[in-house]
């Protein structure tokens, strides 16, 4: 028999045995395990809502982003022959996706429209339109817009060049990076909190049962056989503490979400419950990480017998 | 068997607990280790036992050293060896058959082994009768009796008690030497660190006496001190 098999079947027989023990520590220091519940509870709910932040932010950014377009207009005087001829000319500079052509009538159109002028308007200016030729460019990364743009307006009969959103997006990038780095030290610093107060906690109960475990190690446990009533523990402290977080997460997350469609109907949130589900799963495997990290710390230093 | 060759045993504070050490001690044998507080018994015991390691010598427990045994194999020594106390190291919060059961859950042992063994055992040191009574409710000898069973319920080829005796009146005394003696008569080995001369004396065993962490004699048949000193 491998030594796996061995060790499963152990486990297995013993299973019965070291669930009694987590039950009756649990009961026994009802007090701290609540402390312990809710420091990691609330280490994981700033996580999830940093989780959060940074992943709508990311969203909205993604948005505004693929709207970004260059408007190309050309020189007054620019025949509109040679305004066609430099779309094919644009199109083959790198990072561009996709070009169209507005002929200087149909943007006066347009104008007009949006001005919301009728047929008047547009025969008092009809013969004197102001407008150039236009080539509307979408660029496929974002983040190239500045060269792209450069290199569109040293073109022959390119008069300017104009592109919006990026500054908004610069903006919104350097916040998401601030939240990051905010939320990262909040969460590490609470995280070590959760940590601590689980290995607090276990070794209160490791306290309160030294003498079995001396005796355990005198009749030749394993260190594992000792280790798993109290990595249990740790790991049921902290899968408790990442539950409330969820809970309390989702429900106030679905809440704000609700409120801010309300008011604001075009911004982008993340209410998929795919990614919601993933975040929850993650804040979970970090919950019972945090408890076995601190249980463990806890159980090393009485093993040594 | 047991073989110690050279042992030393210096603390980290400094103390020379054991020096040059060298003892075998062959299976189902009964031995007494006697000498003054601090004459390096419990080191002994506790170097049999891995607690310790030597500083210096070999140690051989069944034909294994204790050196370079890895830690992960300890528990599989330590199941070969009973360990009894003076202060009997009984859990307070459960049952006498629950005291020696847990030795058993310890090491893995099935439902239906420890139902069969545990009262098979405390049968044997004469609690059969007081299987579901807790220790606070026993004597200092039934709890050391109980102790015993706990020791011995794992079937080790050695038993090794560190002055099992003394927290207990001479008459008491007497008794769990006999249970010992009843438990070497069925081979198995018996270590006892001991600090009881007239039993020592009248039981005419093996006898190691330390002294300041040196073997002064080794005597089977032998009594706590010489005559003449």
């Amino acid at each position: 028999m491998s030594t796996g098999v061995y060790m499963q079947m152990l486990l297995l027989r013993q299973a019965f045995y070291i669930f009694q023990e987590v039950g009756r520590s649990l009961k026994r220091n009802s007090l701290l395990n609540f402390a312990a519940v809710g420091t990691t509870a609330i280490s994981l709910f700033v996580l999830g809502v940093g989780m959060l932040l940074v992943i709508n932010t990311n969203e909205i950014a993604k948005t505004i982003e693929s709207d970004i377009e260059i408007m190309v207009y050309m020189k007054q005087n620019l025949a509109e022959e040679d305004a066609l001829a430099l779309e094919p000319v644009i199109g083959r500079i790198s990072g561009v996706k996709e070009t169209t052509f507005i002929p200087r009538d149909e943007a006066l159109k347009s104008l007009v429209k949006q001005l919301g002028g009728g047929d008047e308007l547009d025969e008092n200016v009809g013969e004197q339109n102001p407008l150039p030729d236009a080539i509307k460019v979408k660029i496929s990364d974002p983040h190239e817009v500045n060269t792209i743009a450069a290199e569109i307006e040293d073109l022959p009969g390119v008069e300017s060049v104009r592109y919006g959103g990026q500054d908004f997006v610069k903006k919104l990038f350097s916040l998401t990076n601030w939240v990051r780095i905010v939320g990262l030290l909040l969460i590490t610093l609470l995280g070590l909190c959760g940590i601590f107060l689980i290995a607090t906690t276990t070794r209160l109960t490791i306290f309160a049962r030294r003498r079995e475990i001396n005796i355990m190690k005198y009749v030749g446990a394993t260190d594992w056989f000792v280790r798993w009533p109290f990595l249990l523990e740790g790991i049921i402290l902290g899968f408790f503490g990442a539950l409330l977080a969820v809970v309390v997460l989702y429900f106030s997350y679905g809440a704000l979400i609700a409120k801010i469609q309300e008011t604001i109907t075009f911004l982008p949130l993340v209410s998929s419950t795919e990614v919601l589900l993933r975040i929850f799963e993650g804040l979970l495997v970090v919950g019972i990480v945090m408890g076995a990290v601190g249980s463990t710390i806890s159980v090393r230093r009485y093993l040594r017998v | 068997m047991i073989s110690f060759f050279n042992v030393s045993k210096v603390y980290p504070n400094g103390v020379k607990a054991l020096q040059g050490v060298s003892l075998q001690i062959e299976k189902g044998e009964f031995v007494f280790i006697v000498g003054p507080s601090g004459a390096g018994k419990s080191t002994l015991i506790k170097l049999i036992f891995r607690e310790e390691l030597p500083t210096k010598g070999q140690i051989y427990i069944s034909g294994r050293s204790i050196l370079r045994m890895k830690r992960r194999d300890v528990p599989h020594l330590r199941r070969q060896i009973g360990m009894v106390f003076q202060d009997f190291r009984l859990l307070p919060d459960r049952t006498i058959y629950e005291n020696v059961a847990f030795a058993m859950q310890v090491v893995g042992a099935r439902r239906s082994e420890i139902k069969k063994r545990v009262p098979e055992v405390l049968k044997m040191v004469g609690l059969g009768k007081r299987m579901d009574n807790y220790p606070p409710q026993l004597s200092g000898g039934e709890q050391q009796r109980t102790a015993i069973a706990r020791a011995l319920v794992n079937k080790p080829s050695t038993i090794i008690a560190d002055e099992p005796t003394g927290n207990l009146d001479i008459d008491t005394s007497w008794e769990i030497m006999e249970c010992f003696q009843e438990i070497n008569d069925q081979g198995t080995t018996i270590i006892i660190a001991t600090h009881a001369k007239e039993i020592v004396d009248s039981m005419r065993q093996r006898v190691i006496a330390l002294e300041s962490g040196k073997i002064v004699r080794d005597e089977h048949r032998g009594v706590y001190a010489n005559a003449i000193t």
